[in-house]
């Protein structure tokens, strides 16, 4: 369809009105994109600049007197960081994992025809996003009642099942031919056999859809980790960071108010290193993954 | 005889409802049973004595609330910081894709649109980075480029006024990407027959997307609206308090809702204010949506949410 889009643009003729067209579509558009990717380009120029420099002239599109004395600084004593990576890296591999595994499994069952609950049981599903218990009975729930405070399942928990991902995913399995289900029933292979070994390997595409977009969302929460986790040991990449730009950013403001001399505080260049360490690898998956999150978008667009 | 059909169904398909059977499980511990959580919004809160064993007190939490003017000014900005954000992410989303959808050029088109999806990608705590390092006082850009241009500093951190446009500009930023792939991909499905057929009768370009384009895509502008009124008295907290964060200077335009209940979680205060707030954001919050979608579905059926 994108493709019969183009064909037929690149048919028309450049009238008057199509070259005004032109002019807006491409200096916007290419003045969107700018804006969304030079912050990423000051982000790591800055981490690539030295302090002082930093200082001098503020953030700037290229590295300023270049240097990797962040970098070094920081994988000095890389113990820290490894920890959080590994946080991160460990609820992301479990939460998706299972995740995916529970999403898959039930929007299998309920999207098939034949099961008479499917209905009520999507709309036990669905009814969470209208209504929910709001932030504070859910912070006190998990705390008193479920003894989340502090544990590895208050990372892993709140994000493992989305009514969301389950739609979604729900459409893909509705492209599984109901035919192979039934064949393999006749032949007496049960429910979870025919779950497992049929549907499963024919849902490629929606497994890795929501599996990026559940990836994507362990990977970047930070939210779950400041509510529930106290041991430093335990906090996750993004919530280390943001503790660390909180500790910067509050000396920061006592200095100037006081006037202390800003170059006994923590750096800005080791700031934006740590954002760099913590998004790199996002960004570098990034060419490899999108085509699965805009398909992931798109099918959660269309209705029912 | 209900009963009976019940037990007949679940011994036909135990298998589908032993599958089915985690993930009910995992939505009613984490999602259901906290909903019970909500009576505390009418109690005296204590820690030891538990969400159930806690005295009640009646409506005094919402009289505290709403009399300490902190009620009516969170929902005061909750509100407005929705519609503002609302309107102008999805208007911007909308123009981006047919700009887009319209484009000749195949690699320009192709890598403008990868570039503008990026911000979706990073966490708020990042975001929160960029705002900080445009807008503040010693090494921002901002004032980078005022000072190069032979203007005073300003201390945006203590203009509260100018914070709503900043929301409403890094929440459009984050979402431009992710919100007009949904309107490309309506415009995609528009049938090309009728561009042809314009084509033919000599509409020019602007014709086209005013006179086909957007009354194609007006169902999906009308879901996308219905999801967010829908929302209109949550807030995003992620982005409230990456950008704005413990500013207390800000909080008379920035404070929503969420942000409010969320620190006297932090700091264990005012806990019968938050739990009224919350109480009446998850009841005002659901009886919107069903109003909302029940008058969709009175005037135009396929508008509907459900």
């Amino acid at each position: 369809m994108a493709e019969a889009t183009v064909a037929r643009s690149n048919k028309i003729k450049l009238t008057p009105s199509r070259i005004v067209f032109n002019i807006i579509s491409y200096v916007f558009i290419g003045l969107l994109a700018l804006v969304c990717l030079l912050p990423f380009i000051m982000l790591v120029s800055g981490s690539f600049s030295s302090e002082a420099a930093i200082r001098f002239n503020g953030y700037s599109i290229f590295p300023q007197e270049f240097t990797t004395e962040a970098y070094e600084f920081i994988f000095r004593n890389p113990e820290s960081i490894f920890r959080a990576y590994g946080v991160t890296i460990f609820i992301t591999a479990v939460g998706t994992a299972i995740g995916l595994f529970l999403t898959t499994m039930t929007a299998y069952v309920i999207s098939r025809k034949d099961f008479k609950y499917r209905n009520k049981i999507s709309f036990f599903f669905y009814f969470t996003t209208l209504f929910n218990g709001g932030m504070i009975s859910t912070y006190i729930f998990y705390i008193q009642y479920l003894h989340l405070k502090d544990s590895y399942f208050a990372l892993i928990l709140p994000g493992l099942f989305n009514v969301f991902y389950l739609l979604i995913m729900r459409s893909f399995v509705n492209n599984v031919p109901p035919a192979l289900i039934e064949s393999a029933k006749i032949d007496g292979a049960g429910e979870f056999r025919i779950f497992i070994q049929i549907v499963f390997p024919l849902l490629k595409s929606g497994l890795a859809t929501i599996g990026l977009f559940k990836a994507l969302g362990y990977w970047n929460d930070w939210y779950n980790a400041m509510l529930y986790m106290n041991t430093e040991a335990k906090f996750p990449l993004q919530y280390m960071l943001y503790n660390m730009l909180q500790k910067a950013q509050a000396l920061a403001a006592i200095a100037s108010q006081v006037g202390i001399k800003a170059e006994d505080l923590p750096s800005n260049s080791l700031k934006l290193c740590m954002a760099v360490i913590a998004t790199g690898p996002i960004i570098l998956l990034y060419p490899f993954v999108q085509k699965y999150f805009v398909k992931g978008v798109t099918i959660g667009s269309v209705k029912g | 005889m209900k009963k009976t059909g019940f037990l007949h169904e679940l011994k036909k398909n135990k298998a589908l409802f032993l599958m089915v059977a985690p993930a009910v499980l995992l939505v009613f511990v984490m999602s259901y049973l906290p909903m019970s959580g909500l009576i505390l919004a009418f109690k005296d809160y204590k820690f030891n004595l538990g969400v159930f064993g806690s005295p009640w007190n009646g409506l005094e939490n919402f009289r505290f609330l709403f009399q300490s003017g902190k009620g009516w000014l969170i929902t005061r900005n909750t509100i407005f910081y929705n519609l503002l954000n609302l309107v102008t992410s999805q208007f911007l989303a909308v123009f981006v894709a047919i700009l887009i959808s319209e484009m000749a050029g195949k690699v320009y088109k192709k890598v403008t649109q990868s570039v503008i999806f990026l911000p979706y990608f990073i966490s708020w705590v990042i975001v929160g980075t960029f705002v900080f390092n445009i807008f503040n006082f010693e090494t921002g850009v901002l004032n980078n480029v005022v000072k190069f241009f032979g203007g005073e500093p300003v201390n945006v951190y203590s203009m509260p006024g100018v914070w709503p446009w900043i929301i409403c500009i890094f929440n459009s930023w984050k979402w431009v990407g992710y919100n007009s792939i949904i309107y490309i991909a309506a415009i995609t499905s528009i049938d090309a027959e009728c561009y042809e057929a314009a084509d033919i009768d000599g509409a020019n370009v602007f014709q086209k997307i005013w006179y086909i384009t957007m009354p194609s895509i007006k169902p999906t502008i009308i879901t996308m609206l219905l999801l967010q009124v829908g929302r209109i008295l949550r807030g995003d907290f992620e982005m409230f308090y990456q950008i704005v964060g413990n500013n207390g200077q800000l909080f008379d335009r920035t404070d929503v809702i969420d942000t409010y209940v969320f620190r006297s979680l932090l700091q264990n205060s005012n806990f019968g204010m938050t739990a009224a707030a919350s109480f009446y954001q998850s009841v005002l919050c659901f009886v919107i949506i069903i109003v909302v979608n029940a008058i969709v579905k009175k005037v135009e059926e396929d508008y509907a949410l459900f």
